[in-house]
């Protein structure tokens, strides 16, 4: 006898059957599909994670989002994309380990790593095992010639400096400017480049010697000095997110009324949980999610990235970019699948659409001003201003 | 100069009650908990789940961040700490243990609450500017709070049943057996103290310095230094210590700012010079 209960089971089993058919027939068709390995290294633990972290999880939004939309079609083989990562925990010895391993996984494309010494250490690693490597460091040696395996995954701080420096003196009357750094490598490398540009721009330098140490917790005994100075525009050079909201609310909290920017990428939940409403107005790089210039793509990315982790990090903004420009320089040249010579003779001609920005702009390398080759992505140079929660877009800028 | 000295005096009252909760446990069973600064950041952590996010009145959270690490604390000396006290003689185990469980929370608190900065909206609004000192209200509040925990935990210590049971454990553990004193008890009361400490601190400044997955191994550091200043084990050297790096901190920030951050490296050396003069810190010797 059919009762409601048996009804029911069979709808149950149907519908297990069903959903494990299909499993099979979307597992067997991604079995057929071949693996393209993708590496990371960088610093997903520790007190830079943050920096690391974002990298990472775009990396791995964008290829679950390929693979899950049947992979990527390069040359006659369609790939399904694997990201092989290493937490190198900001330390340069384990910055070569990782390299090592991906040389010996047979990786030949890494994203990072994200700091100064850990690109410069695995330079000798890259160069002999033929790997194509994409920093967040902004080292000039590292691109220029005799160099060429490092590709500049962002925008550096000697590029968006200057151009933000000259805003700001144009725009909004600037005139006085103060440096504030970590006393790190990074930090201190782009607080020199601020310096100089400053000075080129005419602008009067009133602090340029004032340092802390990355993990102070308490910032007014550090901005003390430099608010009495009155300066127009304070530069938190290099400063990492984790510190950038503790230091605006410092200084506002002294009484600065004056304009407060960074050239590195930062969040917007960080600023507003961190330093709410006093952090209005500051200026920061971002890439390519504020709703002037976000395509649907970059909002659907936001959104997969979102449901994957939990909580979107505008970081990600900028390093969207870099397994993007992978692949589609492969799909452009799939001999280089495996060759990175091939990579690198695509590079000087390769141009696709950019699916993150509104518009017809293009994905291409550029890097030949500041390194005389072709070694740099071309990211948006967007000039944010945090507002209430959100950034909006000051400028957008590019590099050549 | 005013505001060299105020903040000096508000640091130095926030690195006390860091070092506080740090000193008894070394004090009680001779451990140095490198976890502490990672209990400092589940503190934080905690109240900003409760406080930040679930939108709980602040003192609630500040009391789920105490209850929750003074619950762990007595977890980990009993399943852990009593464990490799009791077979091994060597002083290193527990170092050892205390390293790797500052790793493991490291870990967790990195997997539970991801690797952003947090944050909480401020406890109290405004900022207070006069007589040539400017300092936000939420600071004056948590400085304030900080002394008064400080006094409070000074007054427990000396005068209850507790304190009198785990000062005399400090003092002569074997004699402190020997007059009835129950050493397992008390070794988790006061482990569980020493972290209720660290979260209600971690908790506390959260509202003021926000609180990330990263900080615990500098916060251990800071409050070692302290320690070391102070003379280890002794709830007045930590007090003092706390102070002295404060006011060293926020005097040398301001002098020597245009050489650069010499501060701690000026720190770190007078700290060399002043342990080959007294090894034990200002005051270190066991509590009596």
């Amino acid at each position: 006898m059919i009762n409601r209960r048996s009804t029911l089971k069979s709808m149950a089993l149907g519908a297990v059957s069903t959903l494990a058919l299909a499993a099979l027939g979307i597992s067997s068709a991604q079995a057929e599909n071949k693996e393209l390995k993708i590496g990371f290294v960088g610093v997903t633990s520790g007190p830079a994670a943050a920096w690391g972290t974002s990298n990472v999880r775009s990396m791995q939004t964008r290829a679950a989002w390929i693979n899950e939309t049947g992979g990527v079609k390069i040359g006659n083989d369609t790939y399904n994309i694997n990201i092989v990562t290493f937490d190198d925990q900001k330390d340069p010895k384990r910055a070569i380990a990782g390299m090592e391993k991906m040389a010996q996984e047979g990786v030949h494309y890494v994203v990072g790593p994200n700091v100064d010494d850990g690109a410069a250490a695995v330079r000798p690693v890259a160069e002999a095992n033929g790997i194509i490597y994409f920093p967040y460091a902004f080292p000039k040696a590292l691109y220029q010639k005799p160099a060429s395996n490092a590709v500049l995954g962002m925008i550096a701080n000697y590029q968006s400096g200057p151009a933000i420096y000259k805003y700001l003196k144009e725009n909004k009357g600037v005139k006085k400017i103060a440096f504030v750094a970590a006393n790190e490598s990074d930090p201190l490398s782009q607080r020199d480049s601020g310096v100089e540009a400053a000075k080129a721009l005419g602008l009067e330098i009133v602090a340029q010697n004032d340092t802390y140490q990355n993990d102070t917790r308490d910032f007014t005994p550090v901005l003390t000095p430099i608010v009495a100075l009155k300066p127009d525009l304070l530069v938190l050079s290099g400063v990492a997110p984790a510190n950038a909201p503790l230091l605006i609310r410092a200084a506002r909290e002294l009484g600065y009324e004056g304009l407060i920017s960074t050239e590195t990428a930062q969040d917007a939940k960080v600023l507003e949980e961190g330093a709410g409403e006093y952090a209005n107005g500051f200026i920061s790089v971002g890439g390519a999610s504020t709703p002037e210039i976000a395509s649907d793509a970059m909002k659907e990315f936001v959104a997969r990235y979102t449901k994957m982790f939990g909580e979107y990090n505008d970081e990600s903004n900028t390093k969207v970019y870099a397994l993007e420009y992978i692949i589609e320089t492969l799909k452009a040249n799939p001999a280089a699948i495996n060759d990175v010579a091939e990579f690198k003779k695509t590079m000087d001609t390769f141009s696709a659409p950019n699916p993150f920005l509104k518009g017809d702009a293009k994905l291409s390398y550029v890097g030949t001003t500041s390194f005389g080759q072709k070694r740099q992505l071309s990211v948006p140079m967007v000039v944010n201003e945090y507002k209430d929660g959100a950034f909006q877009t000051l400028f957008v800028g590019s590099v050549d | 100069m005013e505001q060299v000295i105020a903040n000096g005096l508000y640091l130095g009252a926030q690195y006390a009650l860091i070092a506080l909760g740090l000193t008894l446990i070394f004090a009680l069973m001779n451990v140095l908990n490198f976890a502490h600064g990672q209990m400092y950041v589940l503190g934080g952590f905690i109240t900003y789940t409760v406080y930040g996010q679930l939108g709980l009145p602040f003192v609630v959270a500040l009391l789920a961040s105490g209850v929750t690490l003074a619950v762990i604390g007595a977890l980990m000396e009993k399943f852990l700490f009593r464990t490799v006290i009791r077979r091994s003689h060597r002083e290193e185990s527990t170092m050892l243990l205390a390293a790797a469980t500052a790793f493991f929370f490291d870990a967790v608190i990195l997997l539970l609450f991801g690797e952003k900065q947090r944050g909480v909206p401020k406890i109290v609004k405004g900022v207070f500017n006069d007589a040539g000192i400017i300092m936000p209200y939420d600071r004056i509040v948590v400085g304030a709070l900080a002394i008064v925990f400080i006094a409070a935990f000074v007054l427990y210590m000396q005068y209850s049943r507790v304190g009198r049971a785990m000062r005399a454990l400090a003092q002569d553990r074997v004699a402190a057996q020997l007059m009835g004193v129950r050493v397992d008890r008390y070794s988790m009361i006061g482990f569980a103290m020493g972290a209720m400490l660290a979260g209600v601190v971690g908790g506390l400044l959260v509202t003021i310095t926000g609180v990330n997955s990263g900080i615990g191994g500098p916060i251990s550091i800071k409050a070692f230094l302290m320690v070391m200043i102070g003379g280890a084990g002794v709830v007045g050297g930590a007090i003092a210590g706390g102070f002295i790096l404060g006011m060293m901190e926020s005097v040398g920030l301001t002098v020597l700012r245009e050489y650069g951050d010499v501060t701690y490296l000026v720190i770190f050396a007078a700290l060399m010079v002043f342990l080959s003069v007294r090894p034990n810190g200002l005051m270190g010797k066991p509590w009596g």
